[in-house]
């Protein structure tokens, strides 16, 4: 117990900031991803071939190419690609992205295909009738989609949300690869100055075990909001 | 783009896609055991057996698996007594390491598809066989194992591409799989997008058999022929 002793002596407060630096790379990472299947699933659901074509693209290959190696072309290619968008500007010098950008993003790429795929088949899943009601009673565009089909579609979709959420959550754990202290470089550092990698990793894994729990708690409320009325 | 990198890496990353494959395979195949004698613990009336079996899925499914990973590897190697009994042959090794990690970790799941699958399995099924005075165990072997097997394979499917995707992370333990070459690769040339497209193609090449395997698989042994 010593070792998780707050302040100097032990890893406290050092694992309590990691644990609060995944949950902020998670929410960040999920609100990327909902950004991202914002564009993308309104591309799956178009009637244009082409379009259909880029929205499929996106997710198959994210679904299909493992989070590492992902997570490796932003760490190695995301200042890369910065330079170059900043050199066609005339801007020259290197530039350096922080480890919480392209942690955030990387995951936030990966989160925003499973969410498109979840957002994807919730609309779907709403019944034609709704669409073409709306429509007849002369509900603008916006409001269509905002006070009908929104409401409607988050019903279906949280329960899959809550699904894309825990892996988003367990995929941060690979972004401890570029360096950014979460709780797996945490306890990678603690591990290695204590030699007790034992103690540490299975710390870790107790606190993971703990954030999934405590957000499948608060999503079950969420879902309960969202299903009243039925 | 340098696709002279791209054509030189190409063997390289072939090479290595054996060893992801070994892997795969081999932590699918003891998996697959794991997961039916969990499944058949989950559904055992004592409460013990029952809770034990939840808690181990629930465990293994509610951590990443690069944790499991270390806790095995590097975690397990710190227990002096494990040093010397013949357990330590296997552990020290960090290819057995990742194999033993990725067979709890998809035993936890394919616990949790089987056991769905032998839950919506028609009690009337069961009591025909009853019925006809088959015994309890080939009703259980003839009967709801093929069937469970059937439910389960959509899910398990996805579960083989997840794994496959999972044993990327053998490379966080020193083995040079596809990611852990692709990597190399990657650090030593600093092209990260022609190594990403030739080492993301492979994968997706991958994906893409299981897939339609599983597909062609579903269709043969759908209820209606």
């Amino acid at each position: 117990m010593e070792l998780l002793a707050f302040g100097k002596t032990g890893w406290g407060d050092e694992l309590f900031y990691a644990t609060l630096m995944t949950i902020a790379v998670s929410v960040t990472a999920m609100l990327v991803g909902f950004l991202f299947a914002l564009i993308f699933t309104p591309l799956k659901l178009s009637k244009y071939k082409t379009l259909n074509f880029v929205g499929n693209f996106y997710t198959t290959v994210i679904r299909g190419v493992p989070e590492l190696l992902v997570i490796y072309l932003f760490f190695f290619g995301g200042s890369g690609a910065i330079m170059y968008v900043a050199s066609i500007f005339g801007y020259y010098e290197y530039i350096e992205i922080n480890a919480f950008i392209t942690g955030a993003v990387a995951i936030g790429i990966i989160s925003g295909a499973y969410s498109t795929e979840v957002f994807r088949g919730a609309i779907q899943s709403i019944d034609k009738g709704q669409f073409e009601a709306a429509k007849v009673l002369g509900i603008s565009k916006f409001g269509q989609f905002y006070k009908i089909i929104l409401p409607q579609m988050l019903r279906l979709a949280i329960p899959n949300l809550s699904n894309v959420w825990q892996i988003t959550l367990k995929d941060t754990s690979l972004i401890s690869v570029t360096g950014l202290v979460e709780i797996m470089r945490q306890s990678y550092i603690a591990a290695g100055s204590t030699r007790d990698p034992l103690f540490f990793y299975s710390f870790a894994a107790v606190l993971y075990l703990l954030l999934t729990y405590i957000s499948m708690k608060l999503i079950n409320k969420l879902e309960v909001k969202y299903s009243r009325g039925y | 783009m340098d696709f002279d990198l791209m054509f030189t890496s190409f063997p390289k990353l072939l090479g290595a896609t054996v060893v992801t494959l070994k892997l795969l395979s081999a932590s699918l195949f003891f998996g697959l055991f794991l997961g039916l004698f969990f499944a058949i613990l989950r559904l055992n009336k004592n409460i013990f057996i029952n809770k034990f079996a939840y808690g181990y899925s629930y465990v293994f499914r509610g951590t990443p698996l690069l944790v499991q990973i270390f806790i095995i590897y590097f975690g397990l190697g710190q227990i002096e007594y494990l040093r010397s009994t013949f357990l330590w042959v296997v552990l020290k090794e960090p290819y057995w390491c990742a194999i033993i990690a990725f067979t709890l970790n998809t035993g936890a799941y394919t616990s949790e598809i089987l056991r769905s699958a032998f839950q919506t399995i028609k009690p009337g099924i069961i009591e025909a066989g009853k019925s006809l005075g088959i015994s309890n165990k080939i009703i259980f072997y003839k009967i709801q194992i093929p069937i469970a097997i059937r439910q389960s394979l959509p899910a398990y499917g996805n579960e083989i591409i997840l794994m496959m995707k999972g044993t990327s992370l053998a490379s966080t333990v020193t083995l040079m799989d596809l990611t852990g070459v692709a990597k190399y690769i990657i650090s030593t040339t600093f092209k990260p997008i022609e190594v990403f497209i030739v080492a993301g193609g492979i994968y997706l090449f991958m994906t893409f058999v299981i897939h339609n395997v599983i597909k062609y698989l579903e269709k043969k042994y759908s209820f209606q022929q």
